[in-house]
């Protein structure tokens, strides 16, 4: 398969290994932004493949996984109503709000239907008039332009029974967040490559520079994590701290104009709670007063649910690289992903999930 | 864009505890993975608890006096849309029977068909599937010797529901089943991988592209009699349908208590299949098989079995894709093309697109 094979070569792969063992001579502790990332390196075993030197941890960029409590408990609240037909990114369904998830209130009646892209909900808007459609609009920088484009159409084509329930969160603000705690061992990143795609890297630089870390735009087949390993490492044992993109086939410095500006028209910069972390100032991105109309918490006055999550597991650390799955005393016992006990558990690209099915005993 | 934040510092971590039983069936008790296993262990076992049931195969055996040992299986077909490119749920529903019977080693010889059909479900429609299900039936050799139909009011079942259930004569001096996997066996898959599971996405309209991809809906039975006359040593067949590969090859590893080791190079997956999954998130070893069979046998057959399956019909792809070792017990290991291991898990509940 084009594009995937030539990304996933055992010669080429265990060539740039080779590289990696060459190029270090001390202990560095690297952070992968993205769950996709953190997925990927524990589906090829790319952690086993790595000089003992190199220490990798899993950082917050799984978008499900740091969802708040609160918007899950609104989503759960809307989606319960006889009226309304909620779409969401599949994910999302088996995240538990207070007490329940998105497959409970379906299994109770509630109209729960899963979509690919929110253009298609803004799609079951239309052959729903009666009904009020929903969309569960949450992630990074990688799904804002398509959810925001639903929010352009749907007033476009005048639709009074769409709006989205937004949970957007930006990267830029949790790697401050990471960099700037007294606990951080982060000393090099890789950038989240799809991320990257969108936004490109020209808000790295600065931060590269007031920390004094490299980060290095990566990408997500064996080949690519494998690359933005190795030029990390290069560039910490160089002593440089540089932006360096390793993701070329995907990712300008500019990014993706078109998709920025749609994001700009429909969304401004807002604080975010993120799931197991707290609130990151202008970490967010909520809707703009021109589309208060497509607001979901206001339409169906839910903004008052403020629920409280209690302290139990270890999931706020580990989404901050603090902390590895396995070191948590409930992974595997208590908490698995039949009955998880924390989102990083919950989601098929959250840090616990992926080590539990992929090396729990290895 | 601003990106000067002020730090935060996050002192204690905090996430909430879901309720662990939602008190309702959801969809994913339904997957075949390992919310279906526990339904199964905890809820259905203790009630009707017996040995027959408890040794966890795709058929029951029972032994009559005066009769040789006899395969007992059934299965519900509730498969929407109806009609899929390579099949429809009447093939379905008679293949489904006819190779859950001939896992065990059995040759199934009737079956029974229940339907359930829906208020305003055109006649038409249903003698297309009639059709089709008596053709598998000739196909693969048993007759349909009981029914029962029953109609519901419309909006209460999805056209039609089709129950079948079916028996067939174990082969003397045949001992096959989940729990006789032993180290040192050899893991061969009889084709492709995961082609009805995608077939059926498509033919839904959920994959958001075209493809041409086919389910591989067949009766078994004559591919497992052609096994057995190659080898006296097959352990263990069985048809990694609802759950894929992954999940059967669990159920064997933990009912054997044995670990079976796959090699992801070794895999029989069709390109279309592989980017089908790679572009919607999903795992082909997960993805349902309907024509498909993993036989288990002992290393010095192997090769024979092999090259058997692949001169028979349905087995022209057949493949060895691992071996059967004895720890860790119970789990089922994946060697990269790069020389790294991972775990292959049972698949968790409802399989989900992945976000990005």
């Amino acid at each position: 398969m084009k594009y995937i094979d030539e990304f996933r070569d055992a010669e080429l792969v265990k060539k740039t290994v080779a590289e990696i063992h060459r190029t270090v001579t001390q202990p560095w502790t690297l952070m992968e932004i993205c769950g996709g990332q953190t997925h990927a390196i524990m589906h090829f075993g790319i952690d086993q493949l790595l000089p003992p030197e190199i220490e990798l941890v899993h950082g917050p960029g799984c978008p499900v996984c740091v969802t708040p409590l609160e918007q899950i408990d609104k989503a759960l609240e809307i989606a319960s109503r006889p009226d309304v037909i909620f779409t969401s990114y599949g994910d999302m369904l088996r995240v538990p709000g207070s007490n329940k998830d998105l497959f409970s209130i379906r299994a109770a009646g509630g109209d729960v239907r899963v979509v690919y892209s929110p253009l298609d909900a803004v799609k079951i808007a239309q052959q729903n008039p009666d009904k009020q459609v929903v969309f569960f609009a949450i992630g990074f920088e990688t799904t804002a332009p398509a959810n925001a484009m639903s929010v352009v159409q749907a007033k476009a084509l005048g639709l009074t029974n769409f709006s989205i329930l937004v949970s957007h969160v930006r990267v830029p603000p949790a790697m401050h967040a990471i960099l700037g705690s007294p606990r951080n061992r982060v000393q090099g990143f890789l950038a989240a490559g799809h991320v990257n795609a969108v936004m490109g890297y020209w808000e790295y630089p600065p931060i590269a520079e007031q920390y004094q870390v490299p980060m290095v735009v990566t990408g997500f087949e064996p080949l690519d994590i494998l690359q933005g390993i190795l030029q990390t490492v290069k560039q910490l044992e160089q002593g440089r701290c540089e932006v360096e993109n390793a993701y070329a086939r995907a990712v300008t410095f500019e990014g993706n104009k078109p998709a920025q500006a749609v994001i700009d028209q429909v969304f401004q910069e807002c604080d975010r709670k993120w799931r197991g972390i707290g609130t990151i100032p202008v970490s967010g991105w909520c809707l703009r007063p021109e589309f208060a109309d497509f607001n979901a918490e206001t339409r169906f006055d839910v903004a008052a649910i403020q629920p409280e999550e209690s302290p139990l597991c270890i999931s706020g650390l580990i989404l901050q690289g603090l902390k590895k799955p396995n070191e948590c005393p409930a992974f595997g016992k208590e908490c698995t992903p039949e009955h998880p006990l924390g989102a990083t558990m919950v989601s098929g690209e959250g840090a616990c999930a992926a080590y539990y099915r992929y090396k729990r005993e290895l | 864009m601003s990106n000067q934040t002020e730090p935060v510092y996050i002192e204690s971590a905090m996430c909430p505890v879901p309720i662990r039983d939602r008190g309702y069936v959801i969809m994913g008790h339904g997957s075949g993975g390992k919310l279906s296993h526990d339904l199964i262990t905890a809820r259905f076992l203790p009630a009707f608890d017996n040995e027959s049931l408890r040794a966890g195969n795709d058929a029951g055996i029972v032994q009559m006096i005066g009769c040789t040992s006899l395969a007992i299986s059934t299965d519900s077909h509730v498969v929407w849309p109806l009609f899929f490119p390579g099949g429809d749920i009447g093939k379905l529903a008679v293949c489904g029977t006819v190779n859950d019977v001939a896992m065990m080693g059995a040759q199934p010889a009737y079956l029974t068909a229940g339907f359930i059909l829906e208020e305003g479900l055109e006649i038409g429609l249903l003698e297309k599937v009639v059709e089709s299900m008596q053709a598998a039936a000739e196909e693969a050799g048993v007759q349909i010797v009981a029914g029962d139909t029953k109609v519901v009011e419309r909006g209460k079942a999805d056209g039609i529901y089709i129950n079948t259930a079916g028996i067939g004569m174990v082969l003397p001096a045949t001992d096959i089943g989940g729990a006789n996997a032993r180290p040192g066996d050899v893991v061969i898959v009889s084709g492709t991988l995961g082609d009805h599971g995608i077939a059926v996405l498509g033919a839904r309209g959920e994959l958001g592209f075209e493809s041409d991809i086919q389910s591989d809906v067949a009766p078994l039975n004559r591919l497992v009699m052609a096994i057995l006359e190659a080898s006296d040593n097959v352990h263990v067949l069985r048809d990694p349908t609802r759950g894929g590969l992954g999940t059967t090859l669990n159920e064997i590893a933990r009912q054997s208590q044995v670990s079976i080791v796959i090699h992801e190079n070794k895999l029989p997956i069709r390109p279309a299949v592989r980017a089908a999954c790679e572009m919607l998130g999903f795992d082909p070893l997960y993805i349902a098989n309907e024509g498909k069979l993993i036989a288990i046998v002992a290393p010095k057959d192997a090769e024979a079995v092999l090259a058997t399956m692949r001169q028979t019909r349905y087995g022209e792809e057949a493949a060895i894709i691992g071996e059967v070792t004895a720890d860790p017990p119970g789990r089922v290991l994946q060697k990269t093309g790069f020389g790294s291991t991972r775990i292959v898990d049972m698949l968790m509940g409802e399989m989900l697109p992945r976000i990005c």
